[in-house]
């Protein structure tokens, strides 16, 4: 019943290139690009659509910036290890970026129950990328419960998104 | 913070005229809860607005009891006009009255507010009660709440919480970006103040044992901490320096105690400091989540929640953290023990067939009771008689949450007015 994350990358791809219409459609990329595009860095942002590597938007948009998890659980799935394989490299390229994992549970447990439930999940996501080769150091955790939610409804649909570790920049990123 | 001083203001009690009663005619059992409320005829007081003002606030504590029902003012067929002359307690029984509380407020030479209440058994012809109150004029809501108590206690043999303070937690906002301030009313929701901004998210506060300081989880800074805020001086501090998160703070009954949960590595136990030496004692040590602590009100024990079973369920530990051993085995997950204050029992939530209910069990798991039936009601508090909880009430789909009390019998369930949503209720001891 759960949005699987790479259908939700393609959207959120299709989603860009809607809206860039207007000025200069972005390659619909559902993968990281291969390697660095010519000039990253130089030419600085060319129009406000553009994704700029080793961004924060590139990280939420082309990497994939959210794994989910089951009910009550903190064990990472298949799928997700794959997300987080891509942010571990994303994260090698751009050794300069520091991450903080959020750990976020849905409305289904006690306040502070859910408090260190979303900190077991922000540290598994973490422990993952360590042993992927990313250094710990960069990588900060916090839990937000069930404060933060991304969905509102009572349903196991909105409970699968609000169950999800989400990685987002905290320092080193490229600006846009 | 200098109107939360205010509430250091003298209050003077003075027992004047007190009749012992020759019978215990008039009571009521706590116990039972609301069955058949007391018919109490209760007049405003002598001395025009003020008066008016101090009797409805009485009648309304006394209505939101349960236990009291305070007779339309309409149906009177006498008026007090000298609380010095016995009532014509013949005029009083026919139209049903038990009880009969007459009284007067008077603007004293030296510009302060005194007022002097009687409690009459009407059927005993006898005066129960005879006191009064002198305050600062704008503390008026504070001797009226202070006659509720009275007169609660007088009749039930229990004491009163009607002159206490409630923190909590105000919530403004859609759900996914909610805005949540720390803020304290008193217990019947007039005079809410609220203490922090909305800039930062804040959970969880509960009161010491004087009720001048809260401990509480914020978010300030991006560090989620466990915090005290000093009413007195309007002070925020962090407590310890931790590097991870802490959360879940809890008071020990003598206040010089914090017990709370530190994260360390995804892996969340109990630790309990020192507040003034700020030394740190870990109590448990389990791979598995351990939060929640509340004391036991002799001190010589905690309560907290663990899955270190499989589930979220509710164990009980000595205070220096030995003999860990679960006590909750009704059924479901279980979490959020508060002591009652009584120490008879132990409120809690439980969590069972998709929806949350407030609990009350035996410190030793025993007799557990379900007294709520929301879709999501959690983390109970104990007024300081231990007779009546309040926990947070969320509703289905986002809509935010509300404060309700119940009695512990399971009787008597209503929502608590606040200042908009509101969560994370914690009720104040009574202020001395």
């Amino acid at each position: 019943m759960r949005f699987p994350t790479d259908l939700k990358l393609v959207v959120a791809a299709a989603i860009v290139a809607l809206v860039g219409c207007t000025t200069k459609p972005p390659p619909a990329t559902e993968a990281p690009p291969a390697g660095p595009p010519p000039g990253a860095g130089e030419t600085g942002p060319v129009t406000e659509s553009n994704i700029i590597p080793g961004s924060a938007e590139d990280l939420r948009v082309n990497v994939g910036d959210t794994v989910h998890f089951e009910y009550d659980r903190y064990q990472l799935r298949d799928e997700d290890r794959n997300v987080l394989q891509r942010q571990a490299g994303w994260l090698q390229k751009y050794p300069q970026v520091r991450v903080t994992v959020e750990g976020h549970c849905d409305e289904r447990g006690t306040r502070e129950y859910n408090l260190a439930l979303g900190a077991r999940r922000a540290n598994a996501v973490k422990e993952y990328l360590v042993s992927l080769g990313v250094s710990s150091g960069r990588v900060d955790t916090i839990s937000y419960g069930k404060e933060r939610p991304v969905c509102t409804q009572s349903s196991e649909d909105c409970w699968a998104q609000n169950r999800r570790g989400v990685t987002t920049v905290t320092s080193g990123a490229a600006s846009s | 913070m200098n109107r939360i001083a205010l509430i250091c203001a003298a209050l003077l009690a003075a027992v004047f005229a007190y009749v012992p009663p020759v019978s215990a005619a008039l009571h009521v059992d706590v116990t039972q809860g609301n069955i058949q409320p007391m018919p109490i005829a209760i007049p405003d007081f002598i001395g025009g607005r003020q008066g008016a003002q101090i009797a409805g606030v009485i009648r309304a504590d006394l209505d939101r009891s349960g236990l009291f029902r305070t007779l339309d003012p309409k149906s009177f067929l006498d008026q007090i006009k000298d609380i010095n002359t016995p009532p014509q307690f013949a005029n009083w029984r026919v139209i049903n009255a038990q009880g009969l509380v007459t009284g007067q407020a008077v603007a004293q030479a030296d510009g302060r507010l005194r007022a002097d209440f009687r409690l009459w058994d009407v059927y005993g012809e006898s005066q129960m009660l005879g006191l009064e109150f002198t305050a600062t004029p704008e503390n008026w809501r504070r001797i009226a709440h202070m006659i509720s108590d009275k007169i609660y206690e007088r009749i039930t043999g229990e004491k009163g919480y009607f002159d206490t303070r409630i923190v909590f937690v105000s919530e403004t906002g859609p759900a996914t970006k909610r805005v949540k301030r720390l803020a304290v009313m008193d217990e019947d929701g007039a005079n809410p103040i609220f203490l922090t901004n909305g800039s930062y998210l804040v959970l969880t506060p509960r009161f010491n044992p004087t009720a001048q300081m809260i401990a509480y989880m914020s978010y300030a800074g991006g560090r989620p901490r466990v915090y005290l805020f000093d009413l007195e001086s309007g002070r925020q501090e962090m407590l310890g320096n931790f590097p991870n998160m802490t959360f879940s703070p809890r008071f020990s009954p003598d206040g010089n105690k914090v017990v709370m949960t530190l994260e360390k590595g995804g892996n969340s136990d109990i630790y309990v400091m020192d507040v003034r030496t700020r030394g740190v004692t870990r109590l448990t040590s389990d791979p598995a989540i351990d939060t929640g602590g509340s004391y036991s009100p002799d001190s010589s024990q905690i309560a907290f929640e663990s899955d270190r079973g499989g589930s979220q369920q509710i164990y009980v530990m000595n205070a220096d953290g030995s003999n860990a051993h679960r006590v909750s085995f009704g059924g479901g997950k279980n979490g959020t023990p508060v002591w009652s204050p009584r120490g008879d029992m132990i409120a809690f939530t439980k969590q069972a067939s998709g929806a949350f209910h407030i609990g009350v069990m035996r410190p030793d798991g025993s007799r557990e009771r379900i007294i709520t039936d929301g879709w999501e009601d959690e983390g109970p508090t104990w007024a300081p008689n231990g007779r009546v909880l309040m926990f947070t009430r969320t509703e289905r789909g986002g809509r935010g949450s509300q404060i309700w009390s119940v009695d512990v019998t399971g009787r008597n369930e209503r929502r608590v007015q606040s200042p908009g949503s509101a969560s994370d209720p914690a009720w104040s001891p009574l202020i001395q």
